[in-house]
């Protein structure tokens, strides 16, 4: 690990233990422009919880802080690749930038957050966890969720929260075409307007529980421009849940 | 043998009318007429295709001379990706268990097939609907599957496996999603996939996070990534363009190629997909073999067939073809019980009862009520297996004792691979995996043309 040691240096230059001021002064720095994706992950893996890194001249590079299972802070100053932040599980993951297809795939727990654009299927599958797109987001955003929380400041393309199983998408721009698309258990709110809904997709009025899950996922995703109170619920009219011949052409 | 039933109706009257509008196609009208959609069922293909049994072994004599069948050593041993990752899975025999969700099978099959995997040293498969603890701790090797669904899948048990298999598709339903009908969604299994209890779950047909080959190479990637490049990683497809997906497979950075022929079995789907969609194992191994050995990966690439293999006679014709093992899924469950007119509990206070002891129970009149018979029965969708295979009810599943199952099932995995060395000995090799093309000969032209090997008693290989 020769070319690790080399490339970690603290803000200062001094090395990984380096001190210097509050603000990002503990962070480790990793330098993708002469590290390889895999040290830094493995990198990464090995820090304790608590710790704080910084990834630098990512160049949007796939899988980067992928696989995470501890607590730790990293962020990523620039673009990144595919599936940032993705099979991860307790750390923030923060990407200065925008990111490629699946930001926070299969997510756990912890927080991917994308300080850009976001490309297609955003948190596919995430079981748990929140990621935010401070930006747009592409197609098939919150595809197959299962349990997770995401949340787009700005629009969505289509077939946003298609398959979603469980866990709340809130977008707060406008929903492309198809939105919610054969959804099973997850529920969308959307700030703007919804181009079309996707089979099997309903508006459901808004309750008080509504209102505050939409309060609370706008607070936690740093949202001031989503009004809880004038969002559009949509969710599963549970229409395609068993096979009945009458719905085929639905498909 | 009798004709395919092109309505996906029981046939096992085997009716001699096989004409156009026979008995079985005016019975799947009429089903269909009355019922408004398609019929769905277990198992793989049941029409005839040309397959294993369309070849011969050509054993030594004078230009060959056998090793000692019941003395000299033929070595079963197995690796399999030792291209890239750290830890190659490594087994005893290359007769592997292939991938089936708890859900389609009940928990005691799971971990039966798990025991019986480790009790021969070889591995076994999780499917849709993720890892159960029990299928875990019972497998020695375990493969654990990434399909289009995703349910279950999480980084924990990604680092607990072995081996992680990419599912692009099956055998018996190429292009197409899962099917698990309501009555096998009972609280444990909605709980493990995040669905809601009793939907008929039709699960995606496409990954969630990407789409092409390009996109599959990052996929790949990000799999090793979370595994610290410590386990290979499979991809498995369905038979269809074999030779082109397997390329694309391997550029994607496979280590492991599963691919499964259209005999390969399923849990449910509809009987038009299993019948009428992909190509025959025996096809789909040589294009495989064959684009690997293009690609002058032969042996750094893993092989491994699936579909319908039944025998150690299948075994060695399919490593003949280059196949560097064979998977089961049918076959296994058939040797836990399946399609059994009994079953049988282990004596009282017999932990570690014979396979032969105990008391059998009849279930025949069970089998009448689902509308078949043992030894016809493909009714796994339906949730009633009555010997506790294919089932979520908790008193059909205590019908299957996991440590009798597992013993039946690696008896008979190993008398696949004691048939297997026996035949490879045969043929004069001291290792099963030096059995070739040029062992074998066909019985038909249609099976000399698909596994380009020479018709029996000629030269001639059909194209050649």
């Amino acid at each position: 690990m020769g070319e690790l040691i080399m490339a970690v240096r603290g803000p200062d230059g001094t090395g990984p233990d380096g001190t210097g001021s509050p603000e990002g002064a503990d962070d480790i720095e990793f330098d993708l422009a002469v590290m390889s994706t895999r040290h830094v992950n493995a990198a990464l893996r090995a820090l304790p919880d608590g710790a704080r890194a910084r990834v630098v001249n990512p160049a949007g590079r796939h899988n980067l802080a992928v696989g995470l299972s501890r607590a730790i802070r990293v962020r990523i100053a620039g673009p990144a690749g595919y599936y940032v932040g993705g099979l991860s599980a307790a750390a923030d993951v923060d990407v200065d930038g925008p990111a490629g297809w699946g930001v926070g795939e299969n997510l756990m727990s912890g927080t991917v957050r994308v300080r850009g654009a976001a490309s297609q299927s955003a948190a596919a599958s995430a079981h748990g966890g929140l990621v935010v797109v401070e930006g747009d987001a592409s197609l098939r955003a919150g595809i197959s969720l299962k349990g997770g929380r995401l949340a787009v400041a700005g629009d969505v393309g289509r077939y946003c929260a298609f398959l979603a199983q469980a866990g709340t998408i809130l977008v707060g721009g406008d929903a492309g075409e198809a939105l919610g698309d054969s959804l099973y258990e997850a529920v969308i709110y959307v700030a703007g307007r919804v181009r079309s809904l996707g089979t099997d997709a309903r508006v459901e009025d808004l309750t008080e529980a509504d209102v505050a899950a939409v309060r609370a996922l706008a607070a936690d995703a740093g949202f001031d421009h989503v009004d809880p109170q004038n969002v559009t619920r949509v969710a599963s009219a549970r229409s395609l849940y068993h096979f009945d011949t009458a719905q085929h052409a639905a498909y | 043998m009798p004709r395919y039933d092109a309505m996906g109706d029981d046939a096992f009257d085997a009716s001699p009318a096989h004409h156009t509008f026979g008995p079985p196609v005016i019975a799947g009208i009429r089903e269909r007429a009355e019922l408004g959609r398609y019929p769905i069922r277990g198992w793989g293909a049941r029409r005839a295709v040309p397959d294993f049994d369309d070849l011969l072994l050509l054993t030594a004599s004078a230009s060959r001379y056998p090793l000692e069948g019941y003395r000299e050593r033929c070595d079963t041993r197995t690796v399999l990706g030792g291209r890239r990752a750290g830890r190659p899975v490594v087994l005893d025999i290359p007769i592997t268990i292939a991938g089936m969700s708890f859900g389609s099978l009940s928990a005691n099959a799971k971990e039966a097939l798990g025991r019986a995997a480790s009790l021969v040293g070889t591995s076994t498969t999780t499917g849709d609907g993720g890892m159960t603890p029990e299928e875990r701790s019972a497998s020695r090797t375990l493969v654990y599957q990434c399909l289009p669904s995703r349910y279950g899948f999480n980084p924990v048990d990604l680092r607990a496996a072995d081996a992680v298999e990419i599912v692009l598709g099956q055998g018996a339903k190429p292009g197409g999603g899962g099917m698990l009908l309501g009555q096998k969604v009972g609280a444990r299994v909605a709980g493990m996939r995040t669905l809601p209890e009793g939907v008929d779950q039709r699960s995606a047909s496409r990954h969630p996070d990407w789409t092409g080959p390009d996109d599959l190479k990052i996929k790949i990637e990000e799999i090793r990534e979370a595994t610290d490049w410590q386990v290979p990683v499979y991809v498995k497809i369905g038979a269809t363009r074999v030779d082109h997906d397997v390329r694309l497979a391997v550029a994607a950075g496979a280590d492991v190629v599963v691919v499964d022929g259209m005999q390969g079995g399923t849990g449910a789907t509809q009987d038009a997909f299993i019948e009428h969609t992909g190509i025959p194992t025996l096809a789909a191994v040589r294009l495989a073999a064959d684009a690997l050995a293009d690609l002058d990966l032969t042996g750094d690439v893993g092989l491994i067939i699936s579909g319908g293999i039944r025998t150690g006679a299948d075994v060695a014709k399919a490593l003949a073809l280059g196949a560097d093992a064979v998977s089961l899924g049918v076959a296994p469950l058939i040797a836990l019980g399946c399609n059994a007119p009994t079953y049988r509990l282990p004596a009282a206070g017999e932990a570690h009862a014979d396979v032969g002891a105990g008391s059998e129970v009849d279930v025949r009149a069970e089998y009448t009520a689902l509308g078949t018979a043992p030894g016809h029965c493909t009714h796994c969708h339906t949730g009633r297996c009555p010997v506790g295979v294919t089932t979520q009810d908790d008193a059909l599943a205590a019908r299957l004792d996991p440590a009798l199952g597992a013993r039946r099932v690696a008896n008979y995995l190993r008398a696949l691979a004691m048939e297997t060395t026996m035949l490879a000995r045969a043929c004069g090799k001291s290792d099963v995996h030096r059995l070739e093309p040029e062992d074998l000969v066909a019985l038909t032209v249609e099976a000399a043309a698909m596994a380009r090997v020479p018709l029996a008693g000629t030269d001639w290989i059909p194209g050649r």
